[in-house]
């Protein structure tokens, strides 16, 4: 390794960190469309995938080489340019957030003193990127899943930005690191139910999830925004959205769930790890079994709920927690 | 107000209750069959492809050649056809075809045979390339089943 000394230490750590965390991106995507389909099936009181290994476990793993595999077509009528871009903006933004998740005490790329800005700015990218999808594929369903996504992700930003800002105003810090510390004696899940119960809901429209799934409702749209995407970029959307689904459940992990806090395991300020991996892989189960309980919402249903429920009530919390808070 | 509190109250314990329920279906045991690698018992009323009953005593099939069935088929799918013995006198079995890419499965044959000699199979698996494959030699299947 003599011939990396003229790195800065710190650089090649990032450098290890990242090309980790996009693995860790693709693991998860693998894992959770095997979970996926499992979850479905038991719920449906079926098996699932059973032919591909054992209980069919390389499933996943032989749909994403078939997905490489195929031709990536572009219609002649698109904007090509934007069209290709389109699935890296939506993958991209996704790998950043995890740079600053603290997976443990010592596991984390980066701790920044905003942390929690910064994946909100990021994650907002992703709204971007469907949008320009949906605009380049010159399609009448994509551009109409790209509209719902739009409309959709606006209204449910801001009861998640509210029921963020009700830890953010306990913890007085945006570091990740700083609000997983602050919650070593009480999880702020105990403190702040309510935001929590917002967060989760808002997260689940905002990760385009069921119930709230409207910007890719097969019935309605063939499949939305992605309709004219075929082989890998379709498969980047696909792992942009499951990425996406990790980061917001290690989000509500961190601010409500206590991050790596839990009994002490052996190598503490590593092994943490595995607490903070099955707090956010218990919420990615609540939110499979949610997508395979409830039916799609209508989407003035989906707009009442987050104007007239969500963000009312979410004003309040804050407003308390305020009032609270300064007493 | 109030009614905004009740819809709060009830949307979410209708949420609840419905998360028990598939969490409930979850983990109770799989209803599906691993088809190619377990198999159920078929029911009785299944209709497949006809075949002839085997007489339980000579083990023969027990067809006297009327040929109610060929002439009352509303598709035309089977086919009789009958020789002299060998001392000359009575007629015995020698074809017996069934064409059954033209069968409806009405069942008319079975209804009809006055000996109770033909029977719907429980075939449910068939599959094949060309359609002569589903030109089944009842008397070959007859003799094989034994």
């Amino acid at each position: 390794m003599e011939m990396f000394n003229f790195l800065p230490p710190e650089l090649i750590r990032m450098i290890i960190f990242v090309a980790l965390l996009i693995g860790l991106v693709f693991l998860n995507a693998l894992v959770m469309v095997y979970l996926e389909r499992k979850i479905a099936g038991h719920i449906q009181r079926r098996l699932g995938p059973m032919e591909v290994g054992p209980h069919g476990i390389f499933q996943t793993l032989i749909d994403g080489i078939k997905l490489i595999g195929k031709q990536l077509i572009i219609p002649r009528d698109v904007n090509r340019p934007l069209f290709r871009l389109a699935p890296l903006l939506a993958f991209t933004p996704v790998v950043l957030p995890f740079v600053v998740i603290p997976f443990s005490q010592k596991i984390q790329a980066r701790d920044l003193n905003l942390g929690l800005v910064f994946i909100i700015a990021m994650s907002a990218i992703n709204v971007l990127a469907i949008f320009v999808a949906g605009w380049s594929s010159n399609n009448k369903y994509s551009l109409f899943g790209a509209m719902r996504s739009v409309a959709q992700n606006i209204a449910f930003e801001i009861p998640i930005l509210l029921s963020v800002l009700s830890v953010v105003l306990m913890t007085n810090t945006f570091s990740m690191q700083g609000i997983v510390t602050a919650q070593s004696n009480i999880w702020f899940i105990i403190v702040q139910p309510v935001a929590f119960l917002i967060y989760f809901i808002a997260c689940i429209a905002e990760t385009n999830r069921a119930p709230f799934d409207l910007p890719e409702a097969e019935s309605e749209l063939t499949a939305g925004f992605h309709t004219e995407y075929s082989g890998m970029g379709f498969g980047l959307f696909f792992l942009g959205e499951y990425g996406n689904m990790f980061v917001v459940c290690s989000i509500a992990t961190v601010l409500f769930l206590g991050g790596w806090h839990g009994f002490t395991l052996p190598f503490n300020d590593y092994g943490a790890i595995i607490w903070f991996m099955f707090k956010v892989y218990f919420l990615l189960f609540l939110m499979i079994q949610i997508r395979w309980t409830y039916p799609r919402v209508r989407f003035d249903q989906l707009m009442n709920l987050a104007w007239k429920y969500l963000i009312p009530i979410s004003l309040v919390n804050v407003l308390i927690t305020a009032v609270i808070v300064k007493l | 107000m109030k009614q905004y509190v009740n819809n709060i109250y009830f949307g979410l314990k209708s949420l609840v209750v419905g998360l028990v329920v598939t969490f409930k279906a979850m983990i109770q045991p799989v209803v599906t069959v691993q088809y190619p690698r377990e198999e159920i018992d078929i029911t009785p009323n299944y209709r497949g492809h006809i075949e002839l009953v085997p007489n339980p005593e000579t083990g023969e099939s027990s067809c006297i050649i009327c040929g109610m069935c060929a002439k009352e088929c509303p598709s035309e799918c089977i086919t009789v056809k009958s020789e002299k013995s060998g001392d000359g006198k009575t007629k015995v079995l020698s074809l017996f075809v069934q064409d059954f890419t033209k069968c409806s499965l009405c069942g008319l044959c079975v209804e009809n045979c006055p000996k109770g000699a033909i029977q719907f199979s429980d075939e449910y698996d068939l599959a094949g390339f060309t359609k002569e494959m589903f030109h089944f030699d009842l008397i070959k299947r007859l003799k094989e089943r034994q």
